[in-house]
């Protein structure tokens, strides 16, 4: 019978399928840090469990820490607790971590890819719900709970109901300057913000085969934003040349057997999806969002909607709130909304790739006076190569501040955070309320906008951006 | 986790969709390495004027003096979408909710709340609009259970389903990675058939 991609990993994965039990799959790969983590350590050592396979398991440290001072201490007492926690258990546990300073310390999915850690065919799992990032390599990669990290920790394994399937086409060439983060929020759009709730997503046609692995990346990491499980995209040659010679991609002969393996991780041609999806490629403009969550999206050259632009009745009250709390009147031009923050970084948008597109477009040029604006590497690895590019002079030079990787202001659980008001473009994934700081207002756009949005002091499309 | 069978308790109706967990439990309150101490923090931004939770807000309705003490939370749909935080779960169960029912839940939260022993209830769109016109005048006691499947209020009963094993769990308070572990010999069987570069 053919089968969806989906299907093949889980039927690879799959330990034991008993009757009147939840299926128990094998994870070939679990990342942890330091906020989700520390209460499945303390219930392994209640009960007196060890780690299943630490070989299996690898730490870093992320949300919490400062991304001025690589001092442990540097983000809070609270925070220095959390990270200390996660060191001790590392140690007692014998899991490796890449902890304060180490050259592979990054945000965990940044990190997890750019050391050939995430590879086609396996699963993976982390306590966080970008996760989904990792399925940009056609793996099956899904955010848990604190129970399900113990769970993973103890046995190595996770109970799991089946999810449906879906399938999103982009079909057609994409239009010059559009990113990744434009066509992820335009399929959000389309959606909606639970439109794929108990799915697990791939994304195929001839747009997402001609994205990079970083472009790839953004698109699957933003799949939870729209409800879905996880997001898959299938590998190939753009994939294996992506991961041939990483750190922990395998070598020689291994090498050439892995990719005879994974060259079979595709959907089957003729097999069936539970929903379809297709959208055109040439539709897609530069995305910016203007509600509370990432379904509320429009494009650049269009106005903030108004709630009797909405026939259902949720997402009508749901428009009311959001206008409410973004302080934005309908009809507003979208290039009308002036921020006074610009954040680049994230797990969605913080890899070297990224940071060129987002240096190209303020090279030469001044942030605005009204603009605070801050770029967070995602790991240690991508801030020396662009570093090493000379991206962070030009970032520098232009007025931006060049930070220490880290999650940083896309959650706000660090010293990176708005105050009431700040209105800020974000390359994050949330714009929920309150996301980057009580009171904050977040509005989600690709590293291209939110540069040119830095320098024009509000929204511009970037296609037409001579600067300011 | 405490076994689950029956529940009768007081409702509070969340008349608000798409309830994210940063809503539920705000990241600031992430910081700690156990499982309690996160209640005081349930809804903390709608719940308080003040970032230090001293000033309750009079127009959120977890604080009308009606709905103090209740034990069921009405939703609207796709409640705990988001952040993947076990907190969310932890700080509902602590503030002392045993139950929460909603027309849908993102996929995470409705695992993190089995998980933990607390039930999540999904009822079609019509069911939740007639406790939400209760609710919303008045103070409503429902019965959650198990043993009928069945969430009960006078003489009415909403059927509500959940797998056999999430069922078996619940009821009997499983330690689920204990019961796993029962399969361990299967598990290691498994991964010494992987390939290596797997």
């Amino acid at each position: 019978m053919p089968s969806t991609l989906y299907e093949k990993l889980w039927q690879r994965h799959l330990v034991e399928d008993k009757s009147g039990e939840t299926p128990l799959i094998f994870v070939d790969r679990h990342l942890i840090h330091e906020v989700t983590s520390p209460q499945a350590f303390a219930n392994l050592k209640f009960h007196g469990r060890k780690v299943h396979c630490p070989e299996r398991t690898i730490a870093t440290m992320d949300h919490n820490i400062s991304t001025r001072s690589a001092d442990i201490n540097a983000a809070g007492e609270s925070a220095a607790h959390q990270l200390k926690t996660l060191e001790n258990n590392c140690e007692e546990f014998g899991v490796k971590l890449y902890g304060m300073g180490h050259k592979n310390q990054g945000i965990v999915h940044v990190m997890g890819p750019e050391l050939g850690l995430t590879l086609p065919g396996q699963v993976i799992v982390c306590g966080d719900s970008h996760t989904a990032t990792h399925g940009a390599f056609g793996s099956l990669a899904f955010g848990i709970g604190t129970s399900e990290v113990e769970h993973v920790l103890a046995t190595q394994t996770l109970r799991q109901n089946k999810a449906k399937t879906m399938k999103i086409d982009i079909q057609g060439k994409r239009p010059l300057g559009i990113s990744a983060k434009d066509i992820i929020l335009a399929v959000i759009g389309k959606v909606g913000t639970a439109g794929a709730t108990g799915y697990v997503v791939e994304y195929c046609g001839e747009t997402i085969r001609n994205l990079s692995m970083e472009e790839r990346m953004t698109v699957c990491n933003m799949s939870i934003e729209f409800g879905a499980k996880a997001g898959l995209i299938a590998p190939d040659h753009t994939t294996f040349e992506y991961l041939k010679g990483k750190e922990f991609a395998p070598k020689g002969d291994t090498w050439l057997q892995a990719v005879n393996d994974w060259q079979t991780l595709t959907s089957d041609e003729d097999a069936e999806f539970d929903t379809v999806v297709t959208i055109a490629a040439q539709d897609i403009k530069p995305q910016v969002t203007w509600g509370t969550n990432p379904g509320q999206v429009t494009a650049i050259n269009s106005v903030v909607p108004s709630p009797e632009d909405f026939s259902d009745a949720v997402e009508r009250e749901s428009c009311v709130n959001a206008l409410k709390y973004m302080d934005l009147e309908p009809g507003t031009k979208i290039t009308d909304i002036n921020i006074n923050n610009v954040f680049i970084g994230s797990c969605t948008n913080s890899r070297i790739e990224d940071l060129r597109i987002a240096a190209s477009v303020i090279k030469g040029k001044t942030v605005s006076k009204n603009v605070t604006a801050i770029v967070v590497p995602g790991s240690y690895r991508v801030k020396q190569q662009a570093e090493a590019e000379g991206l962070d002079e030009i970032f520098k030079q232009a007025g931006f501040e060049w930070r220490l990787p880290g999650c940083s202001m896309c959650l706000g659980m660090n010293d990176d955070k708005l105050v009431a008001g700040d209105r800020c473009a974000s390359t994050s994934n949330r714009n929920f309320e309150g996301r980057q700081g009580r009171g904050s207002r977040t509005h989600l756009v690709s590293p291209a906008m939110a540069a040119a949005a830095a320098i024009a002091g509000h929204f511009v499309d970037v296609n037409q951006f001579a600067g300011a | 986790m405490e076994k689950f069978m029956t529940h009768t308790g007081k409702v509070v109706p969340l008349d608000r969709a798409n309830v994210d967990t940063d809503q539920i439990i705000p990241k600031q309150f992430l910081q700690k390495t156990t499982r309690t101490g996160f209640a005081q923090h349930l809804f903390h931004d709608w719940r308080f004027l003040d970032d230090d939770g001293l000033q309750p807000d009079p127009s959120f309705i977890l604080n009308e003096q009606q709905y103090q003490g209740a034990s069921i939370l009405l939703a609207r749909e796709n409640f705990g979408c988001g952040s993947s935080r076990e907190h969310a779960p932890w700080a509902i169960q602590e503030y002392g909710f045993k139950v929460v029912v909603a027309p849908s839940f993102a996929d995470i939260f409705y695992g993190n709340c089995i998980n933990i022993g607390v039930l999540p209830i999904v009822l079609n769109e019509e069911a939740i609009d007639e406790l939400f016109d209760h609710a919303l005048q008045k103070p409503l006691e429902l019965t959650a259970s198990l043993e009928t499947m069945t969430l009960n209020y006078g003489d009415k009963s909403f059927p509500f389903s959940l797998t056999e094993f999430q069922q078996y769990c619940l009821r009997n308070g499983i330690d689920s990675v204990g019961w796993t572990l029962q399969s361990q010999d299967k598990i290691d069987q498994f991964a010494a058939s992987l390939p290596a570069w797997q």
